[in-house]
């Protein structure tokens, strides 16, 4: 057993209301700069959609991902080693800007500058890349918002696999939910894999993926590379960026700025521990559908003395395995089973979870619209379809996700009752298999979703100087730097002489004091 | 005598260009190739990288990127290997000087015609592609078109060599970048000074790619990720 640590998020879709007020912030701290005017680190999709960057779900086109071959060994979709680097000219899975959108902007000074005339001026559109005119802009973030676009194109979304679509285009039928995205840190990074430098890699500490910006060359195999599309290559600097879960917040103690605005209180952070001698055995389970199972056995049982003991082994603080057992990602992934990793079937391991929407039903059930399974609505009969929530999260295997909604339209039953009509209906819990300590937990943290339930984040505290978690190295560093220094990639002595110089752009971090 | 004097004048200006051109410029261009790499892979690594634009015009980039890498790739190697090794190797392998030509002439003008068709198609887009012109420094611009003068005049020495397939030209060339690399500039010069001007100027331009090499996106050839398929897939380092 190797246990190592992992801070993972969960994304409560019931509760998103489509405000992108995550990717506006985001953008506004990590892309806001030339050559990523067209990346969202964080971006929000309207389901059904083909998303950002367009089809991003359909793998028979992008080769994201990996694949299994017959004798169970997988690889990188896009191919295997030799085959990347034969394509290292050429990137023939490589999605262009339009795939994306053509960023722009508009000549706002034209309205102020504009001589008097009969019309009123307006501000154009003027391409951020070629600074040309833009005369019709034909793409852009969120062009599907709100059930945007004609249900032709919507619908090639690749979740409407084995669903009836057809009727979910008429009025009466449609159905929408959003979709946050961002990098899912997977255990099994295909975009690490694909990277030819050796420059992305995952931190041992905390699982985030990051990208070496000095070592990174600009191969751009790691784009293709990603199933979920969310390694944007920067035009400007000709090196590729990704999500780096603020981990100079995150190393703080504090919530990646996605979680903290979260105005709908949707997201959660905390430890996971996993066993990493297993991983590559976990993606490569013959089934699609089992893979949610194998990532689930990864995890390892905070409370367990062996998984305590081998942890502290493996150098892990004190702090991080009390986090762990205080962790909302492990009850809502692993005790409540409420929450699944996007499209197991890349076999990545992802390690940003969601739990699937329910709430279209919940109103439509009340006023007997919707047929009631005892004093439980009835989940087959769910707007959102069950089979293309299933297609999302487990590969396709409904009973999951049927659970999960159960045990959440289950939690709501047995508050009602509890809060309105003042008795404790055990018998709604039996049905889904949870017990009252369990669903008064699950109402506290899905429902109050107070800030310290939602973000249990230990620092990575500087005082700990064992072997793993050494913090001297980092004395005198440069914190957060877009290249040029501060990079264990480069040999340490001075061309001329004497002690590396290296330029210091640390971007300070305000930490609260804590009670 | 006075015509004699401008003669001799003529001279000594060749010989004193020639000894600049091919005995100096090809260690003034070395030095900034290999110092000029080093102190920027040392001092600015964030600048080093193929820059790709790929994403932002993918039109026919297939053809012409692989036309032109796998091309210039193969002229490079054909280059090195014909320049640098003794002919005596040549010799004892049973290869004679013409057989060897005629061995250089095919070969180059396959890999020429691939690179030519591949750089064309990457310098109409250079020049053309609103995209890919906006977003491309002088450098971009300036290190595409000197590498398709230098190929152009590369081709264009074909015709020449064909005119006399004894070798004998080509001999004179190896002995020169054989001496360069062996350091002794006077018998280089010597070798080189009766070879055409069209051989002299692609010699010059090629030292002149070295010379500009660590200042252009050229860098990324030193980073060919040569380790990667050797190397395991997953990476985890610590912080």
């Amino acid at each position: 057993m190797k246990v190592r640590a992992q801070i993972a998020m969960v994304l409560n879709l019931d509760k998103c209301i489509g405000c992108h007020t995550c990717s506006v912030t985001c953008k506004n701290v990590w892309t806001s700069r030339d050559g990523m005017e067209y990346a969202w680190f964080n971006n929000v999709e309207t389901k059904p959609g083909i998303g950002y960057p367009k089809e991003w779900e359909n793998q028979q086109k992008w080769n994201g991902g990996w694949k299994r071959h017959r004798d169970g060994k997988i690889e990188p979709k896009q191919g295997g080693k030799w085959r990347i680097l034969a394509n290292i000219f050429a990137n023939p899975d490589l999605p262009a800007i339009d795939d994306y959108y053509e960023p722009w902007d508009y000549d706002y000074a034209h309205l102020q500058n504009a001589p008097e005339s009969k019309a009123m001026p307006t501000a154009r559109p003027r391409s951020a890349i070629s600074g040309e005119r833009m005369q019709k802009i034909h793409w852009g973030p969120n062009w599907e918002e709100i059930l945007g676009t004609e249900f032709a194109k919507r619908s090639k979304d690749t979740n409407f696999e084995n669903v009836q679509k057809e009727i979910y285009g008429e009025f009466e039928n449609t159905f929408m939910m959003y979709l946050p995205r961002l990098c899912e840190h997977c255990l099994n990074p295909a975009c690490v894999a694909s990277c030819p430098s050796g420059a992305i890699y995952k931190r041992e500490e905390d699982g985030i993926v990051l990208i070496d910006q000095d070592k990174c060359r600009g191969w751009r195999m790691c784009v293709s590379g990603c199933p979920y599309k969310k390694i944007y290559y920067n035009w400007n600097t000709g090196k590729s960026e990704k999500c780096i879960l603020c981990y100079p917040r995150i190393e703080a103690g504090q919530p990646t700025v996605c979680s903290e605005t979260c105005v709908g209180r949707i997201r959660y952070l905390g430890v996971l521990l996993y066993d990493a001698d297993k991983i590559e055995q976990a993606a490569s389970v013959a089934d699609e559908q089992s893979l949610y199972q194998a990532q689930l056995d990864l995890f390892l049982d905070p409370f367990s003395p062996t998984v305590q003991t081998e942890a502290r082994q493996a150098g892990i603080p004190e702090p991080w395995l009390q986090a762990a057992q205080d962790s909302p990602i492990y009850k809502m992934a692993i005790d409540w089973k409420i929450a699944f990793p996007l499209h197991p079937e890349y076999r990545t391991l992802p390690m940003v979870w969601y739990v699937p929407a329910l709430s279209p039903i919940q109103a439509r059930a009340e006023s007997g619209q919707i047929g009631m399974n005892g004093i439980i609505p009835d989940v087959g009969s769910l707007r959102i379809p069950l089979k293309y929530l299933a297609n999302l999260l487990t590969a396709g295997d409904e009973k999951p996700v049927k659970r999960a909604l159960e045990r959440m339209l289950a939690m709501r039953a047995y508050m009602r009752a509890k809060t309105v009509d003042g008795e404790i209906r055990e018998d709604v819990l039996q049905a889904v298999n949870l017990r009252i300590d369990q669903v008064e937990s699950m109402y506290r943290y899905l429902a109050i979703a107070n800030y310290e339930d939602r973000f249990v984040i230990p620092t990575s505290h500087r005082e700990y100087a064992s072997a793993t978690y050494d913090a001297f190295g980092e004395r005198g560093g440069c914190g957060f730097s877009f290249g040029n220094g501060c990079s264990p990639g480069t040999d340490k002595t001075n061309l001329f002489g004497g002690k590396k110089v290296t330029v210091r752009r640390a971007i300070p971090i305000r930490v609260e004091p804590t009670k | 005598m006075r015509v004699a004097l401008g003669t001799h004048l003529r001279h000594k200006n060749m010989s004193y260009l020639n000894t600049l051109l091919f005995g100096v410029y090809p260690y003034l261009a070395g030095a900034v190739f290999l110092l000029g790499s080093l102190a920027r892979f040392d001092r600015d690594p964030f600048t080093w990288k193929a820059h790709s634009s790929q994403m932002l015009s993918n039109k026919n980039m297939r053809w012409a990127s692989n036309l032109f890498h796998v091309g210039i790739l193969l002229l490079f190697l054909g280059h090195f290997v014909g320049l640098l090794t003794p002919p005596e190797v040549f010799h004892a392998l049973g290869v004679s000087a013409g057989a060897k030509q005629i061995l250089a002439i095919v070969a180059g003008s396959v890999a020429g015609l691939m690179c030519f068709a591949g750089l064309t198609m990457l310098v109409r887009r250079r020049l053309n592609d609103p995209r890919v012109r906006a977003t491309s420094t002088r450098m971009d611009i300036f290190i595409l078109l000197l590498l398709y003068v230098q190929l152009i005049l590369g081709l264009l020495t074909i015709p020449l060599s064909l005119m006399h397939l004894d070798g004998g030209n080509m001999l004179l060339l190896m002995q020169w970048a054989r001496n360069v690399v062996t350091f002794d500039p006077a018998e280089a010069v010597a070798a080189i000074t009766p070879i055409g001007l069209l051989f002299k100027l692609h010699i010059f331009l090629g030292l002149t790619v070295f010379l500009v090499f660590p200042f252009s996106r050229l860098v990324h050839i030193w980073s060919a990720p040569m380790t990667y398929p050797t190397r395991p897939y997953q990476v985890v380092r610590q912080r």
